[in-house]
């Protein structure tokens, strides 16, 4: 019985952690799935919401900045229009850029921004990160606190996806795929590529923004690593291409079941003996590289494929030579 | 530059003396030359000319290195692409640039301005204009499909087509605008020879029709001198002459610049055009 309820809690761990995941992989979609964007510095934007929500909801604390007390929400909706400006200023900048010197630029704001928060510790208590960090439902009794964080960021997920979706099929998720496939063919069906582009920036990072506001939340414990290239942006990049690029299905479903394998690697890798300890880290990355190229070899572009919808809503139509020509 | 038309409409686009340098390679050099409104001109000239790169600075896919270029009186130099299509200046690529992973019904969606869908609030909040509007584009895609011959196609994938249908998919895209002036820069080359007889027809009926001003680069002959008019001869960068088609092809320059300015015994530059009549 209380081997279950263990194995319930960690149920209820491991799918909220990959709800939150989900968020930023959904976000991610935005840019490289919809629009062809190449950002590599997830773990970036991740970072800037995770301590902006994390210094605004703690309380006053003598090692780092602190002590507005405002509720989670509030810090979460900061934590986004924070991630959503710096991905507006790296816009400006950047959007131009071919898509691989767009992910050099990106990887290149992440690294610095990681430097940042382990050197500035009067603002972030550097490489000791900020601590008790105030989590949504932790007043309540034993699994009903878990239960309800996993709730909440399923209701977001949920919520994300409706609008996501609706977006992808709408026009501006075509005109988006447009300067995907080809950019100067957008641009002579006038459009703003520059400025669609941004938009598309803009809205992915105010997403992974909002994942590392949650992830903040969730552990309670915020360091500069989670800007990490390899456990932040690798890992929502892998959800990505696994799930299916430009498939928001795809995006929740390859989040939840990376998070899943990777999680599984950790139970692994910790049975090792001792001196292989110092190696389990990059053995893990090595299973889940394993795990790509495993399920890229039967689904090349990813489990669930982009759709293009239009099709079948045509197809119902009859064949418009019938109709009377109103030209 | 005095407009050559004299007492017709003022010109449509006027260019005057635009020059365009990639490295040390002059590629358009002082080039000047007009397009009346209504009708269809031709452009020709040998591989190289610099054709495609003016339609490019035309269009606003380039910047020029020097010169202007006005549009219905107006100087629109340097003017971005997106900025110039809502003007009325709407081309198509030499080499097709269709919308890859995206069905052709979608690719020609695409292109219709005044989209409210484009824009993410009406998308969630607005969504029954959005639909409304959405409505209309798509039938008028279904249309522009049925004309082009592509009707089956239309839940194709665009990369998918043959390189002819590209071509014909890119004229497509330039009926989903509001063209004022249409740049098609060798609509019919890869086309069959069957569906290049429908493509001058369509050509025709867009002119006649919808009152498109239209410009034509293309190398076969007897397809240009079919549908225009007036033909403008292009080499090295600039205006070599212009004229009918009977005029431009007895011109000893024209045949010179054919043949790359050799002395050698003059070959017929235009065989296509000889004694040939479909
Ligand atoms: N982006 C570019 N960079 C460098 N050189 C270029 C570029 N675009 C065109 N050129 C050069 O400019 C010259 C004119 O090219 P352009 O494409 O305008 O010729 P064209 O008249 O359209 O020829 P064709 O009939 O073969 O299509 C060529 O010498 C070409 O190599
Ligand atoms: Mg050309």
């Amino acid at each position: 019985m209380d081997q279950l309820y263990g194995i319930f809690l960690y149920a209820v761990f491991l799918l909220t952690m990959g709800g939150i995941y989900a968020v930023l992989a959904l976000g991610l979609n935005i840019q490289w799935g919809f629009t062809g964007l190449f950002n590599a510095g997830v773990g970036g934007f991740f970072a800037i919401g995770a301590y902006v929500s994390a210094i605004l909801t703690s309380a006053a604390s003598a090692r780092h900045l602190g002590g507005y007390d405002l509720p989670v929400p509030a810090g979460i909706c900061a934590a986004m229009i924070a991630s959503a400006l710096v991905a507006w200023g790296i816009g400006r900048i950047c959007i131009r850029l071919r898509s691989d010197y767009l992910a050099i630029a990106t990887l290149g704001i992440a690294e610095i921004l990681r430097l940042v928060l382990k050197n500035e510790i009067w603002a972030t208590n550097g490489a000791r990160g900020i601590s008790r960090i105030p989590k949504p439902f932790e007043h309540v009794a034993e699994p009903w606190n878990q239960v309800g964080m996993l709730l909440l960021v399923f209701a977001i997920v949920l919520v994300l996806y409706v609008l996501l979706e609706r977006a992808r099929r709408s026009p501006w998720g075509r005109v988006m795929a447009a300067i995907r496939e080809n950019e100067d063919a957008a641009r002579a069906a006038g459009k703003d590529v520059e400025r669609l582009r941004i938009e598309a920036f803009i809205l992915g990072g105010a997403l992974m923004g909002l994942g590392g506001a949650l992830m903040a939340h969730h552990i309670k414990f915020i360091e500069p690593n989670v800007a990490e290239p390899v456990s932040a942006t690798f890992l929502v990049w892998v959800m990505l291409v696994i799930g299916g690029s430009g498939n928001n299905r795809g995006a929740i479903f390859g989040a939840i079941l990376v998070w899943t394998i990777w999680s599984a690697t950790e139970i692994l890798t910790t049975r090792l003996p001792s001196e292989w300890a110092t190696k389990a880290a990059y053995l893990r990355i090595f299973l889940v590289g394993l795990a790509l190229q495993i399920i890229l070899q039967k689904f090349p572009e990813g489990i669930f494929r982009e759709r293009r919808f239009q099709t079948s809503a045509a197809s119902v139509h009859p064949p418009p030579f019938n109709r009377e020509n109103t030209s | 530059m005095a407009q050559q038309s004299g007492s017709r409409n003022p010109p449509v686009l006027q260019v005057d003396g635009l020059t365009r340098r990639f490295g040390g390679l002059t590629a358009v050099d002082r080039c000047s030359f007009h397009i009346d409104a209504g009708r269809i001109t031709g452009i020709i000239g040998p591989n190289g000319a610099g054709k495609s790169t003016i339609f490019n600075i035309v269009a606003g896919a380039l910047p020029p290195t020097g010169g202007r270029i006005l549009f219905e009186g107006e100087d629109v130099t340097g003017f971005p692409a997106h900025v110039l299509f809502h003007r009325g200046i709407v081309r198509t690529f030499q080499i097709p640039h269709e919308f890859g992973r995206l069905t052709v019904l979608e690719n020609l969606m695409t292109v219709p301005a005044a989209q409210p869908g484009e824009r993410l609030w009406p998308v969630w909040l607005a969504p029954g204009a959005v639909a409304r509007r959405e409505r209309e584009v798509r039938e008028r895609a279904e249309e522009t499909l049925e004309f082009l011959t592509l009707w089956e196609l239309r839940d194709a994938l665009a990369m998918n087509l043959s390189g002819g249908q590209k071509k014909l998919l890119e004229l497509g895209r330039a009926m989903m605008a509001e063209p004022r002036l249409v740049l098609l820069d060798e609509p019919g080359a890869g086309v069959n020879p069957t569906l290049l007889v429908k493509l001058g027809d369509m050509i025709r009926r867009l002119n006649r029709e919808r009152g498109y001003t239209i410009v034509i680069i293309e190398h076969d002959m007897d397809f240009i001198a079919s549908l225009c008019e007036r033909i403008i001869v292009l080499a090295e960068g600039a205006v070599l002459t212009e004229g009918t088609m009977t005029t431009v092809r007895r011109d000893a320059r024209v045949i010179d610049a054919y043949l790359g300015g050799g002395e050698e015994e003059a070959v017929e530059p235009f065989p296509a055009s000889v004694g040939r009549s479909t």
